[in-house]
């Protein structure tokens, strides 16, 4: 089940809005089909991203997929413990998995976001 | 991210139906269907070193080979020393060109009447032409390989599940033998080789008889911790065991002397490319693939460019995280001024540059029983 709090992107990364801070990660389907996750390139506290803008990139066993920030705003936190344990993503992506948080991020710009509904039918689950 | 229509298209092995009822995900690998993993790449990777793992390889090609000039023809296919291989075992060589590229990368297994010539599954139309064209009118080949099901049993306890499942004799070939028998009452033959770095056998058969064998070894070897596994563990079992893929390690421009190759040419047979690769092995080639280690976490990828100091040196080939060492690995054609063993490199991986150490190609040997 996809959490129903959350609004999503095409390219499978989900934001949790609280306030103005947003917590950014991969969705369990991107997960599932990643497999293995090996690595995550994270980016540095105080880069101010651009919607769409690249922020990182997560490598399974196979393959090497960037990431996208679904919102603009400042990082104030990314989640160095992915470093140890990249594994989290495929355990618990939407929870201890997370990847960065950025502050300052506009809901203006989550307008053509997914709700979980569009979602849920983009992976035909 | 996935692609339905292009399933439509291709080939499946006798066992599909049996991949996709163990949940397995399916990719288009060498025109085939195949399953990439089941429970997951590292799961799979670690079963095979330390317990054993069930793979389908029957997108691989089967070529026989016979007649009377049968031998003398691949002699002159091969730098393997083919014409010295008895009866019952087999031999790894490559079909080379006149200009030392390699055709593909093969196993000869010989018996009594004829040579079984196991091809990778994205060559076998490429071999077939290759082989074709060169064929004399003495010798007979046949391609088996829409017919011929194929499943490897890797790992430590790949012998003892054997031996419950196989005739006598079976679990006790030898390194690299060959032999006809029965496993679960099933005519096949059975190689103990394997593409892991793990003791192991390779078992060709009637598609019919597929399934029979793979939930026969899947039952029979629940006690051992048998695991399916599939071509993601496949490649980082082989990447650590320093085994050659066709298109990363190999291809029609490179020698097997630069691919580190060059203990597998043994012929003194008049073979294709010989007078390249000869002088290659005496005189050392400028280039030669070579084994990296990453300092870091950073993975190097197929393609990516590496350095010794502004100088670029070379290509990575091959590269993945590797489970059984903690850290990625990859090999890399590398200028040979540039080759010595424990020279730092770095690979350049998204504009940046990494460290890595350079090694023998084999990162993982298994401990000798």
């Amino acid at each position: 089940m996809i959490p129903q709090d959350l609004k999503y992107t095409k390219s499978h990364e989900y934001v949790r809005l609280s306030g103005d801070e947003a917590t950014i990660g991969i969705t369990d389907f991107a997960a599932e089909q990643l497999g293995d996750v090996v690595f995550v390139e994270l980016p540095e506290v105080g880069r101010v991203l651009k919607k769409g803008e690249s922020f990182g990139v997560i490598e399974s066993v196979k393959a090497v997929s960037d990431l996208y920030s679904p919102i603009g705003g400042t990082v104030v936190a990314i989640n160095e413990s992915l470093n140890d344990e990249p594994s989290a993503i495929n355990e618990d992506g939407y929870g201890d998995g997370w990847i960065i948080k950025l502050q300052a991020a506009s809901e203006a710009d989550l307008a053509d976001a997914l709700t979980p509904e569009q979602y849920q039918a983009l992976i035909g689950a | 991210m996935s692609n339905p229509t292009a399933a439509e298209t291709l080939k499946q092995t006798p066992l599909h139906g049996a991949h996709v009822a163990l949940g397995a995900r399916m990719v288009p690998f060498g025109g085939w269907d195949m399953p990439v993993q089941y429970s997951g790449i590292i799961e799979e990777h670690h079963a095979v070193r330390k317990a054993v793992g069930l793979f389908d390889v029957s997108h691989m090609g089967e070529f026989y080979v016979s007649g009377e000039g049968a031998a003398a023809f691949l002699a002159r296919m091969v730098p393997g020393d083919v014409l010295n291989l008895p009866v019952g075992k087999c031999l790894y060589t490559q079909f080379t060109r006149p200009t030392g590229g390699v055709v593909d990368d093969t196993i000869i297994c010989r018996f009594a009447d004829r040579f079984l010539l196991v091809v990778n599954a994205s060559n076998i139309d490429k071999d077939w032409a290759w082989l074709s064209e060169h064929k004399p009118f003495d010798v007979t080949l046949e391609n088996e390989s829409p017919e011929t099901a194929m499943i490897a049993l890797q790992g430590p306890h790949a012998e003892a599940l054997m031996r419950e499942a196989a005739t006598p004799g079976i679990a006790e070939l030898p390194f690299f033998g060959v032999a006809l028998g029965k496993v679960f009452g099933v005519d096949v033959a059975v190689s103990r080789t394997g593409y892991t770095g793990e003791d192991g056998f390779e078992i060709y058969l009637p598609n019919a008889y597929a399934e029979r064998l793979w939930h026969g070894f899947l039952a029979a070897g629940e006690s051992y911790g048998i695991r399916p596994a599939g071509l993601g563990a496949r490649d980082t079992l082989r990447l650590e065991a320093g085994l050659p893929l066709y298109g990363h390690e190999l291809n029609d421009e490179t020698t097997p002397v630069e691919s580190s190759l060059a203990w597998t040419v043994k012929s003194e047979a008049d073979y294709l490319g010989k007078d390249v690769i000869a002088r290659q092995k005496a005189e050392g080639a400028s280039k030669k693939l070579v084994g990296l280690t990453m300092q870091g976490k950073q993975i190097a990828r197929e393609g990516y460019l590496v350095f010794s100091g502004d100088r670029q040196v070379g290509t990575v080939a091959s590269g993945a995280p590797s489970p059984t060492l903690g850290a990625p690995i990859a090999t890399a054609f590398v200028a040979a001024d540039a080759a010595g063993l424990g020279t730092t490199l770095e690979v350049e991986i998204r504009g940046k540059r990494f460290g890595a150490t350079v090694g023998r190609t084999a990162f993982y040997r298994r401990a000798k029983a």
